[in-house]
């Protein structure tokens, strides 16, 4: 098929898309999310998940844990381009480590009564739930797990009575003794 | 009690500033007054060691900036007002961003208690200019304010060089606090660019250069970035290697034009013998260049042969377009210092005498002729004519974006790097006037001219008054051919010839826009006036507006056409109506 006139070459490449899990130590000053973010929406890339928090703050150290999918060269694109960020410390790829656990808390919260409500305790029950909040209609459950774990809850709440869901995205941290 | 009035360290914001430009040699400072930077203005009134060049527009001033860092290797520094006075500067830092060029901009910002306000002529500067920077700062507290600007000057011209920003609130240059000169601690922790290659890699490199059989060295602006030091190594490279070298836009002038392994630039309008050399060869040697997609040509089809050694400061550089087989991280002129100090203890010239005969087939193909006309001034014939007049001379070329630009790249002979200024990655229409500004203030003696074209040179024309303000005598060498050039040649070839909007009805009449602007207009209508004509703009040393009347319909070539590879180049000779059109046929899409 003829492709439009152009003054670029417009054929995409189409490498299998992989899905990696970034764990960058910045400086936590003003402005630094807006960067890394503005990196990602500003060269098209994906950004699946995002946590962000200030982990020493004696330092001013913030870790940022970024899910990410793309090509294996815009996966490698992404981490150069992050790690030459003037307050970027270190990028590292969790994913490519393949010695990291990566960790999602989510609050569930469910409506309903009679046999739902029952069957809705005992799969949190199951999967490790906790309540944190109960009315005589409704439960709040926190669960913590990896994200394909705490999508499956999810999905099993929603013919319960399933109201509204907050996930806080991913953490990542590396097995073993060693720092990042 | 210390009294502080005292203490030679305790100034004002504004007064910091200034004191910073001076502790990093600053000479020169292009700007634009306004509310929110008038104290520094105040300052600036009050010393005489560094000069400030009252521009027309901000972005003339980021321009001439750029101009005045690329001929001197040194920071170009820029002082503009908030608002309209940064994203006026917009164009400008992205343009240095692409091009690595260090710029050092500071803005005023309204006061800090406004701020998120919409006050007067606010703006979020940091915000809209984060993706147009290498790094920027506000300075909320004027203790910060020293720290800041000397972070500023060495993250703009460290490591893969870039624009900076400082944004600094009106109450904060009122403020009183202490300053000090630039130190170590100054600088994020975070921020180490690499300038030593890896060794191991350097050797993985020697092994593949010294068992080439079909090398080619491909080298880009990094060289030019790595100061003359790198363009030397590259000279001393090639002779020690005895290979061909082609260069990018942005790396004319690193290897001499007249140099006898000078295959002269690659890309999209490089010649036919730098293409396919890129293509057919079996080692690449490619420094400080990024793959551009005005390089590689269908990147599916790039040098498929090859195996590739790529050189870059900027590890992002690497495999982003391109996969390459040995990226070796570091400063161009050090990476290069140690390539060669390794290849010349180890490895003897390859014998590749079968590649260049192979390389004078192509050449012989005279991929840059052209028809000559008695009756017309033909716009390559114009640049010929004008590099055999400026030849031998101290002379600085900037220029605009389109044609003339190219023809200029291609028919302009550049011996030494640091020469040639244009907007390559970003192609700023405009770029080339104020450019030569910078240009003539950082070499005041010397002959600083701006290849142009009739319509980018309409974008800052207004700083023809800036040139006269300051007896800046930058001549103007307009190629008028009254159309936007590249366009009107891509409508042409790729949208059934309608000429949509890239007709310039209604252009000034230069030579009396020159009288208007108080500087010389100078016309030159058919060949027989053109060497007289040019001989005069290089002898008045004033300001000159040269209109110099061109064929209108030209077409730049060689040309890799849409969709295609570097072994696919339509060149002039067989540029016929009907070869273009098959060429462009379907239209798959490069240009």
């Amino acid at each position: 098929m003829n492709q439009p006139a152009s003054a670029y070459f417009l054929e995409e490449r189409h490498d299998p898309n992989e899905t990696h899990t970034l764990s960058v130590l910045v400086q936590n000053e003003p402005g630094v999310l807006a960067r890394v973010i503005g990196l990602f929406s500003g060269r098209g890339y994906n950004i699946d998940s995002l946590t962000v928090s200030e982990t020493e703050s004696q330092k001013h150290l913030s870790r940022i844990t970024i899910v990410t999918t793309g090509t294996p060269m815009v996966i490698e694109q992404i981490k150069h381009q992050l790690d030459r960020m003037v307050p970027v410390y270190r990028v590292v790829d969790m994913t490519i480590t393949g010695r990291s656990i990566e960790r999602e808390l989510a609050m569930v919260k469910v409506r309903g009564g009679g046999d739902h409500r029952v069957e809705a305790l005992r799969l949190a029950d199951a999967f490790r739930a906790r309540v944190i909040d109960a009315t005589t209609e409704s439960f709040v459950f926190e669960i913590t797990g990896n994200s394909t774990k705490i999508s499956q809850f999810i999905d099993l709440m929603r013919p319960l009575g399933l109201v509204e869901v907050a996930r806080t995205g991913v953490a990542a941290i590396g097995r073993g003794p060693e720092g990042m | 009690m210390t009294d502080k009035s005292h203490d030679p360290n305790q100034m004002t914001g504004a007064a910091m500033i200034v004191r910073a430009l001076r502790d990093h040699g600053v000479q020169h400072l292009f700007g634009y007054p306004g509310g929110a930077v008038l104290p520094i203005y105040d300052e600036i009134f009050q010393q005489s060691e560094v000069e400030h060049i009252l521009v027309r527009h901000e972005q003339g001033a980021g321009h001439a900036a750029e101009g005045y860092a690329r001929s001197t290797g040194k920071p170009g520094v820029v002082l503009v007002t908030s608002g309209p006075g940064a994203t006026n500067m917009v164009t400008p830092l992205t343009d240095a961003l692409m091009d690595s060029i260090p710029l050092v901009c500071i803005t005023g910002q309204v006061p800090t208690h406004l701020i998120g306000n919409d006050a007067f002529q606010e703006c979020d500067t940091v915000g809209i200019t984060r993706p147009c920077t290498k790094h920027n700062w506000l300075v909320r507290d004027v203790n910060d304010l020293a720290k800041v600007l000397h972070e500023a000057f060495y993250v703009a011209t460290t490591g893969r060089p870039g624009p900076v920003l400082v944004d600094v609130p009106k109450d904060v240059q009122f403020a009183v606090g202490t300053y000090h000169p630039p130190r170590k601690s100054d600088v994020h922790v975070s921020y180490t660019p690499r300038v030593k290659g890896d060794a191991t890699q350097i050797r993985k490199a020697l092994s593949l250069l010294a068992s080439a059989k079909r090398p080619v060295i491909y080298s880009g602006g990094g060289v030019i970035n790595a100061g003359p030091e790198a363009s030397k190594l590259l000279r001393e490279l090639v002779e020690a290697t005895g290979f061909p070298i082609t260069s990018t836009l942005m790396g004319l002038g690193a290897y001499p034009a007249s140099g006898k392994n000078w295959l002269g630039m690659l890309g999209m309008h490089g010649t036919y013998e730098a293409n396919m050399a890129m293509h057919d060869c079996d080692v690449m040697l490619c420094i400080g260049a990024r793959f551009d997609d005005r390089i590689t040509g269908r990147v599916d089809a790039f040098s498929p042969g090859s195996k590739k050694i790529h050189i870059d400061i900027d590890p992002s550089s690497i495999n982003k377009n391109i996969r390459v087989d040995v990226p070796i991280i570091g400063d161009a002129a050090n990476v290069m210092g140690d390539l060669l100090q390794v290849f010349k203890a180890e490895a003897k010239k390859p014998d590749i005498k079968a590649w260049w005969q192979e390389i004078a087939k192509w050449r012989a193909r005279n991929s840059l002729a052209y028809k000559k006309n008695n009756d017309i001034i033909l716009p390559q014939y114009a640049i010929e004519r004008l590099f055999e007049a400026t030849r031998g001379r101290d002379t600085y070329i900037t220029t605009e974006v389109g044609q003339h630009q190219m023809w200029a790249a291609q028919f302009y002979g550049f011996e030494e790097p640091h020469r040639w200024m244009t907007s390559g990655g970003l192609g700023t229409m405009g770029y080339g006037l104020p450019a030569a500004l910078g240009v003539q203030v950082a070499h005041p003696d010397s002959l600083v001219i701006d290849i142009a074209g009739d319509a980018s040179v309409q974008m800052t024309m207004q700083e023809m008054s800036t040139a006269v303000q300051y007896e800046l005598p930058i001549k103007i060498f307009i190629l008028n051919n009254q159309y936007m050039g590249m366009v009107r040649q891509w409508q042409q070839l790729l949208h059934g010839n309608r000429l949509s909007h890239s007709y310039s009805e209604a252009l000034p009449d230069f030579v009396k826009l020159a009288d208007a602007f108080g500087c010389v207009g100078l016309q030159a209508l058919k060949p027989s006036d053109l060497d007289g004509a040019i001989k005069e703009m290089i002898s008045v040393k004033r300001p000159v507006l040269f209109d110099c009347r061109v064929a209108a319909l030209e077409n730049c070539f060689p040309m890799i056409p849409s969709g295609k590879a570097h072994n696919e180049m339509l060149l002039p000779a067989e540029a016929t109506d009907e070869a273009t059109a098959a060429a462009f046929a379907g239209g798959k899409a490069l240009v």
